[in-house]
């Protein structure tokens, strides 16, 4: 685990409320103080104490960013494209399409994959989540929601529950079942009760936890059984568009983006926001771990993919090319990290080689934009989401 | 509910997403420089000659040549234009607008109406039609507003007519995109003999700058070794990168791969073996990996290190109701002293973890099953890979021949695709074989007691006898 970013958390008496529960370090006035999340949101909504204007606090807070930005820059200078000189390019991709799954009768807002490889669910502007076996194209499972732009759709670990979520500002969870008379709206349960719309959601390792961002700016974890929530992570100032599990098994932390143009990692545990990079120009719409876990790409409406290394804490590539001008819809990477498939408004998925930086191929087929690209669990295969109503396979 | 956040900067409403708009606004300019822009000329379209036509041919090669890119991308980019309504065709609108709130679109069809003589297209017709039972009232003003437009046109210059006649339709093609699957298509075929026209526009001076120089930050060199180090180990085993054996079912429909590479299957494939020997990461994610190490523990008396594992991550991602039960039992079983399972770890870890079970909450174990896991990656880990019972998972592993289908033989694979098992099938099925285990499980005399003392309490009073 030491190849892994690994935090201790520290648990017990908040020192301003004296509730028992995992603690947040953060520095006041260069003194380390513990305090629960709950008491950290109330310190920062605390008005301006004596001796303080907003632009001396402004003031400060830029030149602390100063301050890490030298930090930063003094870690050793060799560039990612440099090393991956010496590796070999990647061998021209026929990668085609090879299966066109048609059903939604309106634009195709999101995608997940199934553990088992060959299921994928999928949610859509028309209120309707499909469950299809993408192998053989049969729509397995069918749910209307209430509500339009189901933006967000998740598949349980266990195969067994899909959760879904969108302009209802709720995210429900709706167990799958075999029988095919059954009203699997009926049965839906909300768990997650956020104050503006759903953008995405994902299960944790197991069916009994979920997290979910809003585009209230928070991301939130949520126990599915009795719709508590267990953590919210606040620190995005707009809304937050994507978020993404660490492929790690201690599993404790996330990444989110937003509007905001920050990418956020957070700690589940306490709630704290471990690490913020901010070098997009435009929104963020999605967000993705690099298989090993240590860094992670993000798309955003500049048209650029970018990628960021946890553990040296900062950007260490641009994908951008001057022919592509419309913005990245969503980003995955393939099983070896070595491939970086990436959506974009122009209706076209570019594949980009990570190491070195150049786009290796574009993958032409959809007729309206792309909205989600996800690769499957054993890397075989890639799945887009498309607003011209259909998902493509391609391999 | 969730906190709502004093700061919010709703970003939709002080600033729309429109960046990539300027940029192909930047882009549009250059295609209108008459030096180094897109060669245009005037074109005659039946009697009338339209000045600074443009053809599709025309746009295609000038945007690979400044882009550097290949035809085909070259061509979406075009198309994507004229979805937006930059580039509007002079002949062949394929598209009408539907506007049912305002009477601008009325007029406009009704215009139309009265220059062609009553001849609309289809969904023009239903559209006029539509409008027509609606707007009744308005209806005298809107054909009223029409004739006056009608008249005043007609004594425009033809080739200015003609324009503001393409335009006005480009115009309510990309505002009112009729109700149909595909609002933004192009027919590509005809888009090269096409002609175009450029939307004249003015940019925007003094913004922003948005191409930022492709600069690949600097960054530890650590860092870039150990990705390209993970790549390079992996890139056997991405099934884009390299072969998938015997064959990608995506490509050749024929499931072997995965039957092979089941979760519990009996005898693992020769890459999922090599898989484990990466990390031991790796090793535990895979159900059958992980069962091999249980089997290895197990021969070295020290399984209750990996069951104390488990136990902690099904505290950690399980449901909140049964969480004080779980910790409770875990504690029993592993940390107390005289244990069943005791598990070893050093004296400050407990103190944290007895300390912490004073108020258990779901998080209370993590720091003994981080040391756990070290212990296990560090020790048991390195022992496992050069055990017998890994060299003889790694002799048995099978490694399949790679398919060679000919094209029938794909056809017919095509032909049989069959559905797979449904994972609620499958997670019924391990309920069972659980409780099936369960049952023959050795008894525990300690829970059978407290059971039957539990029960006597319940059991309700004899009927008497008959």
């Amino acid at each position: 685990m030491c190849d892994q970013t690994f935090l201790a958390a520290t648990f017990g008496p908040c020192d301003s409320c004296g509730k028992a529960s995992p603690l947040m370090n953060i520095y006041v006035k260069n003194e380390p103080i513990n305090y629960c999340s709950f008491c950290v949101e109330m310190m920062a909504c605390q008005g301006l104490q004596s001796g303080e204007t907003l632009t001396s606090l402004k003031k400060e807070s830029e030149n602390l960013k100063k301050k890490l930005e030298e930090e930063r820059g003094k870690l050793t200078d060799v560039e990612l494209h440099q090393v991956a000189e010496k590796v070999e390019a990647v061998a021209a991709l026929s990668i085609k399409t090879r299966r066109v799954l048609k059903g939604h009768g309106n634009k195709v807002l999101c995608v997940d994959w199934c553990k088992d490889k060959r299921r994928v669910v999928s949610s859509s502007q028309d209120g309707k989540i499909i469950v299809w076996d993408a192998f053989t194209l049969n729509k397995e499972h069918g749910v209307t929601l209430p509500c339009t732009w189901v933006m967000a759709c998740a598949y349980a670990p266990s195969g067994c529950a899909v959760a879904c979520g969108g302009l209802d500002n709720k995210c429900s969870v709706v167990p799958l079942s075999l029988d095919r008379n059954e009203n699997l709206a009926a049965k839906k349960k909300s768990v997650a009760m956020h104050t503006n719309y759903v953008s995405g959601c994902t299960f944790t390792s197991s069916d009994m936890q979920l997290l979910t961002s809003s585009g209230d700016g928070t991301c939130a974890l949520w126990d599915v059984e009795s719709g508590q929530l267990l953590q919210s992570f606040h620190g995005h100032t707009a809304d937050v568009l994507s978020l993404d599990l660490a492929p790690s098994e201690t599993g404790n932390t996330f990444v989110s983006g937003g509007c905001d143009m920050k990418a956020n990692v957070w700690d589940m545990r306490s709630g704290q926001n471990i690490q913020s990079f901010d070098s997009h120009v435009s929104d963020i719409n999605c967000v993705k771990y690099y298989p090993s876990g240590d860094a992670f790409a993000s798309a955003s409406d500049d048209a650029t993919c970018r990628f960021y290394d946890l553990r040296a804490d900062r950007e260490v590539a641009v994908y951008q090319k001057d022919s592509i001008v419309f913005g990245a819809s969503s980003v995955d990477f393939s099983l070896s990290g070595r491939l970086l498939f990436a959506g974009y408004n122009d209706y076209t998925i570019n594949v980009w080689d990570v190491l070195k930086g150049n786009r290796i191929s574009i993958l032409f087929g959809h007729e309206n934009r792309v909205s989600r690209v996800r690769v499957s669990p054993d890397g075989t295969a890639l799945c887009s989401a498309s607003w011209d109503n259909t998902l493509r396979i391609w391999a | 509910m969730t906190i709502r956040n004093a700061l919010r900067d709703h970003g939709q409403r002080y600033r729309p997403r429109m960046s990539c708009l300027r940029k192909v606004e930047k882009v549009l300019l250059e295609m209108q420089d008459p030096n180094t822009g897109v060669k245009s000329q005037p074109q005659r379209l039946v009697i009338t000659t339209i000045p600074h036509a443009i053809t599709g041919e025309d746009i295609v090669a000038w945007l690979a040549d400044r882009f550097q890119i290949e035809a085909q991308e070259a061509k979406n980019f075009g198309s994507v234009l004229v979805a937006l309504g930059y580039i509007y065709p002079l002949q062949d609108h394929k598209r009408l607008v539907i506007k049912a709130d305002a009477s601008l679109y009325p007029i406009y069809l009704a215009k139309r109406n009265i220059r062609k003589k009553g001849i609309l297209e289809l969904h023009e017709q239903e559209q006029y039609n539509r409008l027509h039972k609606w707007m009744n009232h308005k209806w005298d003003f809107i054909v009223m507003q029409a004739k006056e437009q009608y008249r005043a046109a007609k004594e425009r210059k033809k080739p200015d007519r003609v324009v503001f006649d393409c335009q006005e339709r480009a115009y309510w093609v990309v505002h009112r995109p009729p109700v149909r699957k595909h609002t933004h298509t192009l027919d590509l075929h005809s888009f090269n003999k096409a002609l175009y026209k450029c939307k004249p526009f003015t940019i925007y001076h003094g913004r922003k700058h948005y191409f930022l120089p492709v600069r690949c930050v600097t960054d530890s060199e650590l860092f870039s070794c150990r990705l390209v180090k993970y790549c390079a180990t992996y890139s056997g085993h991405d099934p884009f990168l390299s072969k998938c054996l015997p064959s990608n079912p995506w490509l050749t429909d024929d499931t072997t791969y995965w039957s092979l590479n089941m979760p519990n299957v009996e005898i693992p494939s020769k890459m999922r073996v090599e898989r484990w020997t990466f990390s031991f990461k790796e090793l535990l994610s895979d159900p059958r990996g992980r069962d091999d190490f249980r089997l290895f523990l197990k021969k070295e008396f020290s399984g209750e290190n990996l069951a104390f594992w488990e136990g902690c991550e099904d505290l950690k991602w399980g449901t909140a109701a049964t969480m004080k039960e779980k910790a409770e039992q875990i504690y029993k079983t592993f940390l107390a002293r005289g244990a069943p399972r005791w598990i070893n770890i050093d004296g400050k870890t407990m103190e944290i973890t007895v300390k912490g079970l004073k108020h258990p909450h779901r998080y209370v174990l993590d720091a003994a099953q981080t040391h756990i896991y070290m212990l296990m990656k560090k020790d048991s880990y390195g022992r496992y890979l050069k055990s017998p019972v890994f060299k003889d998972t790694m002799k048995k592993a099978t490694n399949p021949e790679e398919h060679k289908f000919n094209d029938s033989q794909l056809e017919q694979n095509a032909r049989n695709r069959r559905p797979s098992l449904s994972p609620i099938v499958i997670r019924q099925q391990e309920q069972e074989q659980r409780a099936k285990m369960a049952a023959n499980a050795p008894v525990d005399i300690t829970q059978v007691m407290s059971k039957l003392s539990k029960q006597s309490k319940e059991v309700p009073p004899r009927p008497p006898n008959k």
